[in-house]
């Protein structure tokens, strides 16, 4: 066997977006040494892309907000699927994080008292969302860089070494966890750069690896959204939940082709853009659903006054959660009312003046001149939904972010479930990561801490089988027993295939002929996939890269596919053409997924039977207390009678 | 492209011609490129037009300075020789004579004054690049190697002394502040009445007005009257003069230009009046 | 749906540096380009189908993450954010690796410099008095670092700054305009409690992070993808700062006279 080289950490982050980063610093602050991997290089996490804002009930625009607001507000985006602990903790700590990140340096817009400014956002009932123009992710992330380099500052003074209690390393990429037992015991990672294999030893892993967008053709996602945590924690024995739930951000570019699906911030709705069809109609208007119906504007007349006073008017359906106006965009455009290119306008230019626009939309103005030949300030955009975001996730307890069934394991972000339910609101995402990310960073260190000198061994028979798998697309041409016959699949071929199978079957709008057709399709794929082969040696091939990554995207399109396809209604970012209502009794239970043969064989090829079997879970009953906060008119649209009267 | 030579010996003395650099873009490490540069749009044509556009001027302006003669045709005072600070001035009445030196002074009196716009533009942020990078080469556009084998900026003197951009334009100020004078002289006729203008006044009219701005708009200015401020919401009279300031600090090329034309316009105008090439049209 | 218009595609003749430490050396390639395409767009195609290997740093494809930076027809630029219709279809466009960096493949160099000079600028200092929550700071007071915290990191300014471009000797002492500007925000950061612990960030520009080595001829803002005013807003006004610090005499006689009277 090769020699592979090995360190010892105490944590290990996967991941350096917002929640890898926050998750960092506070277990490098409990005093333990943390090493963090990362696909990119440091700070290009996709974290950079979320342009809106963090939602946090801070109060600051409007005094009425708190944290109470701030939870009804994401469990009626989510659809009551969230798990209520979890967005009880969210809206509580969102704002000591947002606070946090202003001692690091973090510089957001102000109100005229000098506070942080809030900003209007979908499905949130006040000025919520701290920001910075429309460029938040950005500060948050280089927040969170600038932070981790000043705790390295400050080792260095101690020990003449910035790396020695927190390192990144950067352009690395997981692909398995190591297990001792039960328990953790390591990562086994490559370097992107030299295609050189190492193991770090650790008994604490967090995962924060965002999610699986590239899997879909449309997305706003980046490379790296190729559902890597999520498909680590399936194969080291962990479950996901929530699956069926992709959210589809309704605003992405449509044209040119090669920006399709990147985001156009649902700010430009906050602050004044408006939805038309190719008729010039405000759609919007005819597609506010009853649960919706006494929070919304009715007319043009009174959604336009709301910008100016709020107050006394209710907003303008364009502030829908984001599902809804996915969907009605969807709509629009099958009807034949949609824009050259498939989308539709939407117009930030009839209410905003050039200036205005330019200073509270600067990248949005930046990214249509730039990449679409278009100034926002003069001509409408043309959008379409864009897969944005994965609700479901790692099987976490709430309190702590350990995954559950694998001790040792963590998991915060994006790549976890539950938080969201069915439908993520605008800016919980950000508030989410802080908030969480600190959490697994926490509970992580206190795992480890709580070890003490009993920690898991890594295997070397595990390394080996690592090793294999990971170089096995160098030998695919030549073959092993049956595939010899078969030459080499591209693995860009492949993931395009997988793209476009995702985006018409699994899509938006699903089936359950559609989706058994994606499953049959999905095990062809997972069949070629073992065949993918690449050329060129180990130094910085991204076609031996992505050829590693289809295992994992073919895991979580499965979960997806599977789960959507099992799941008998419409209920957020599942959305079903032949079980079209919501229906209360799905409302209690969460599909769980996890691997059919744990013991690592991937080569199930049956469609019925695939690589994953789904659970059906009931979720643990909310809290009275949390119950008290909603109106028991509301409560009957999403509760049971029987969980009602309990 | 220029030929490569790699293994130049450490010679004491670097040949005028451009020198191979030791540690630029063929730097061992780098991406094997021998090409210095790759760019395939006109990126000469900048630096070119710079050093034309200067060299003219240096040229213009050392013959005028030199030449002690047909600075002044009344009521009209080259801009070159105001203020005159020596005893051999000629005499402009009500105008510019400042005999601060007396008759020690030989030459030409525009030599005493000229040092301080011409320190002005020459330790100029604006005028640094252009020169850097149209004379020195320094480089001579982005991403086209320099031909210098060391550089150390700024770091070291003589360039050093750039930092003392600030003192040339304290210094600058009373200067333009002459030059409104002259100015405002220049709405005399030639018998010295007020209340006339002639094509000279607008000339001097239009001077006045891009030397101020180009002035103001300067970068030391700009931090003096409120760039050097932690807290503009504490000082915000002088936030709104740095806001404005800062607007006419985006303009400080085409100042620098439009000023530069335009001072040595006023001056030949001058010329042409006092050598009796031209008379001056009167407006009124 | 109303159908989109025709797109119009050609092939392109590309030239891509391809190699390593040991060497390398453009290769060319014909490739079909389709309106409303990037660079960036091309190189994938290249991948896809005629260079499965070819190396290339990427990741969001908007212009908002930093990481495609290369030089394309010899000018330091974002791959996402240049589009094809810029070039006329029969020019060649030729893409390179940043030059100022060590070449790690093909288009991948090793910007390890940049994080390394990252971790000299001394963090941000919280004001000790003032908790989370706490902070109040006016808006106009927070415009100007704003704009430097738009900086996404892509090393352009770092990769065309002449200072270590053309000349690698110069890589100690020189910050660079990105690490300059990252200065120059903390200083003008409202809250920064850096003086009080002590620290001279004026000073330190010029003595620790080698402002002298500038000569502002503005090829960062040139190349700045966000459109940063690096010159004008950061590194001019850090000179100015400097200044004020170290050549002003009254203030240079002001610390005479204190020091004398201790």
């Amino acid at each position: 066997m090769t020699h592979v080289e090995r360190q010892q950490w105490d944590v290990v982050v996967v991941g350096a977006g917002g929640a890898g980063l926050r998750a960092a610093i506070e277990a490098r602050e409990q005093g333990l040494r943390t090493a963090i991997i990362c696909k990119s290089l440091f700070g290009k996490a996709h974290t950079v892309m979320a342009e809106g804002g963090i939602a946090a009930s801070m109060g600051n625009v409007n005094d009425s907000d708190n944290w109470q607001v701030h939870f009804r507000d994401t469990m009626r985006g989510g659809k009551f699927l969230n798990h209520w602990r979890m967005a009880e903790l969210h809206a509580k700590e969102a704002p000591d994080r947002v606070w946090e990140l202003e001692t690091w340096g973090a510089l957001f817009d102000r109100t005229k008292d000098g506070k942080i400014s809030q900003r209007n956002f979908g499905g949130h009932e006040y000025p919520r969302l701290a920001h910075v123009g429309d460029r938040t992710g950005l500060e948050l992330i280089r927040t969170l860089q600038q932070k981790v380099v000043s705790l390295q500052q400050e080792d260095f003074k101690e020990t003449g070494d910035y790396e020695s209690r927190i390192k990144v390393f950067q352009e690395c990429t997981v692909t398995r966890i190591l297990k001792d037992g039960d328990r953790v015991s390591g990562v086994f990672c490559y370097e992107r750069e030299s295609g050189r294999f190492f193991v770090i030893e650790t008994p604490a892993v967090v995962l924060a690896t965002g999610g699986i967008g590239k899997s879909f053709k449309t997305t706003s996602n980046s490379w790296e959204y190729t559902g890597d945590g999520h498909a680590l924690a399936l194969l080291a024995g962990g479950s996901l939940l929530n699956m069926e739930f992709v959210q589809f951000h309704p605003t992405g570019m449509v044209w040119p082709p090669s920006v399709k699906g990147i985001l156009v911030t649902e700010s430009v709705r906050g602050d004044g853009g408006v939805l038309r069809n190719s008729e010039g109609k405000r759609f919007m208007f005819d597609y506010i659903p009853d649960i919706f119906k006494e929070k919304y504007a009715q007319s043009e007349e009174e959604g336009d006054r709301w910008y100016e006073d709020q107050l006394n008017n209710r907003r303008p359906p364009e502030l829908l959660p984001r599902d809804e106006v996915a969907r009605a965009i969807n709509s629009e455009v099958k009807a034949g009312r949609g824009s050259p290119h498939g989308g539709v306008f939407l117009d930030v230019s009839t209410r905003l003046s050039p200036e205005v626009i330019r200073r509270k939309l600067p990248s949005m103005h930046h990214q249509f001149k730039e990449l679409a030949g278009v100034d926002i300030t003069t001509e409408p955009m043309e959008v379409g939904p864009t897969c944005h975001y994965v609700m479901g996730g790692v099987d976490v307890d709430p309190d702590t972010t350990a995954a559950l069934g694998v001790p040792g394991l963590f998991a915060a972000g994006e790549v976890a479930g539950g938080m969201h339910g069915s439908n993520r609101l605008g800016g919980n995402s950000l508030s989410d990561l802080l908030v969480f990310g600190r959490r697994a960073g926490k509970y992580a260190a206190e795992y480890s801490v709580a070890l003490g000198e009993d920690r898991p061994a890594v295997d070397d028979g595990q390394i080996a089988s690592a090793s294999a798998e990971a170089l096995r697309p160098f030998s695919a041409a030549d073959g092993e027993g049956d595939e010899a016959a078969a030459a080499a699949e591209n693995p860009y071929t492949i993931h395009q295939e997988l793209q476009q199978t995702m985006n018409d079957l699994v899509g938006i709008i699903r089936s359950e002929a559609e989706m058994s057709e994606a499953l049959r399709k999905l095990a062809g794929f997972r069949v070629r996939a073992r065949r993918a082969g690449v050329e060129g040696h180990r130094q910085f091939n991204p076609g031996w890269h992505l050829a590693i990554d289809l295992r994992n995207m073919l895991l979580v399109s499965e979960c997806v596919a599977r789960a959507a396809r099992e799941r008998t209604e419409s209920r957020g970012g599942h959305t079903r053409d032949d079980y079209p209502g919501m229906d209360r009794e799905w409302r209690k239970s969460n599909l769980v997924c996890r691997l059919t043969d744990p013991t690592g064989g991937l080569s199930a090829t049956d469609p019925e039977r695939g690589q994953i079997r789904l659970e059906k879970r009931d979720m643990p009953p909310i809290r009275t207390d949390l119950l008290d906060l909603f109106d028991k008119d509301e409560l009957v649209k999403y509760l049971t009678d029987e969980e009602l009267t309990q | 492209m220029a030929t490569q030579a790699t293994e130049t010996p450490e010679t004491p003395d670097p040949p005028a011609s451009p020198p191979s650099p030791t540690g630029g873009v063929t730097s061992p490490g780098r991406a094997a490129i021998t090409a210095k540069h790759l760019r395939t749009d006109r990126w000469w044509l900048q630096p070119a037009v710079t050093f034309t556009g200067l060299f003219l001027f240096v040229v213009y302006s050392t013959w005028r300075a030199f030449a002690d003669t047909d600075y002044y045709a009344a009521p009209y005072v080259s801009p070159f020789y105001s203020p005159c600070l020596a005893d051999n001035c000629r005499d402009m009445r009500n105008g510019p004579n400042f005999d601060l030196l007396g008759s020690w002074w030989g030459l030409s009196p525009a030599l005493l004054i000229l040092i301080f716009p011409l320190g002005f533009r020459l330790t100029c942020y604006y005028y640094r690049k252009a020169y850097y990078r149209a004379f020195w080469a320094s480089p001579p556009a982005c991403a086209v190697s320099e031909p210098h084998a060391k550089y150390s900026g700024e770091t070291r003197f003589p360039l050093i002394m750039q930092n003392m951009h600030r003192y040339f334009f304290y210094a600058a100020v009373p200067v333009a502040g002459i030059l409104t004078y002259d100015t405002v002289l220049a709405f005399r006729d030639d018998s010295y009445e007020f209340g006339h203008m002639g094509l000279g006044t607008l000339v001097f009219l239009v001077n006045i007005v891009l030397i101020w701005a180009y002035t103001l708009s300067c970068h030391s200015c700009r931090h003096l009257i409120g760039g050097k401020l932690r807290h503009f919401s504490k000082h915000p009279v002088r936030y709104r003069m740095w806001t404005w300031v800062g607007k006419l600090n985006e303009r400080h090329m085409q100042l620098a230009w439009a000023s530069l034309i335009s001072v040595a316009a006023a001056d030949f105008y001058v010329y042409l009046l006092a050598s009796g090439a031209f008379s001056d049209p009167v407006l009124f | 749906m109303t159908t989109a218009p025709p797109s119009k595609t050609y092939k392109a003749h590309f030239k891509v540096w391809r190699g390593d430490t040991g060497g390398g050396a453009l290769e060319d390639f014909r490739v079909e380009v389709n309106e409303g395409e990037v660079v960036l767009d091309i190189i994938h195609r290249l991948q896809a189908t005629q260079a499965p290997d070819l190396a290339v740093r990427w990741n969001c494809k908007a212009g908002k993450c930093g990481s495609c930076s290369a030089e394309v027809n010899g000018r330091p630029r974002l791959m996402c954010m240049t589009r094809m219709s810029v070039f006329s279809p029969e020019e060649t466009i030729t893409v390179t690796p940043l030059r100022a960096f060590p070449v790690v493949r093909d288009l991948v160099t090793d910007v390890g410099f940049n994080y390394q000079k990252a971790r000299e600028v001394p963090a941000f200092v919280p004001p000790p008095d003032l908790g989370p929550g706490e902070y109040r700071m006016q808006q106009e007071d927070v415009n100007r670092s704003q704009e430097f915290r738009k900086c996404i990191e892509c090393f352009l300014c770092q990769d065309t700054c002449h200072a270590v471009r053309d000349h690698e000797e110069n890589k100690e002492a020189f910050a660079g305009p990105r690490f300059l500007m990252r200065v120059a925000e903390l200083d003008m950061h409202p809250l920064d409690a850096a003086e009080e612990s002590g620290l001279d960030r004026k000073r330190s520009a010029q003595e620790d992070h080698g402002l002298g080595y500038c000569n502002i001829t503005k090829c960062c803002t040139e190349v700045c993808p966000e459109h940063i005013k690096i010159t004008d807003n950061a590194l001019i006004p850090l000179k100015e700062r400097a200044a004020d610090r170290k050549y002003d005499p009254l203030v240079w006689l002001g610390n005479k006279i204190r020091r004398r009277g201790q």
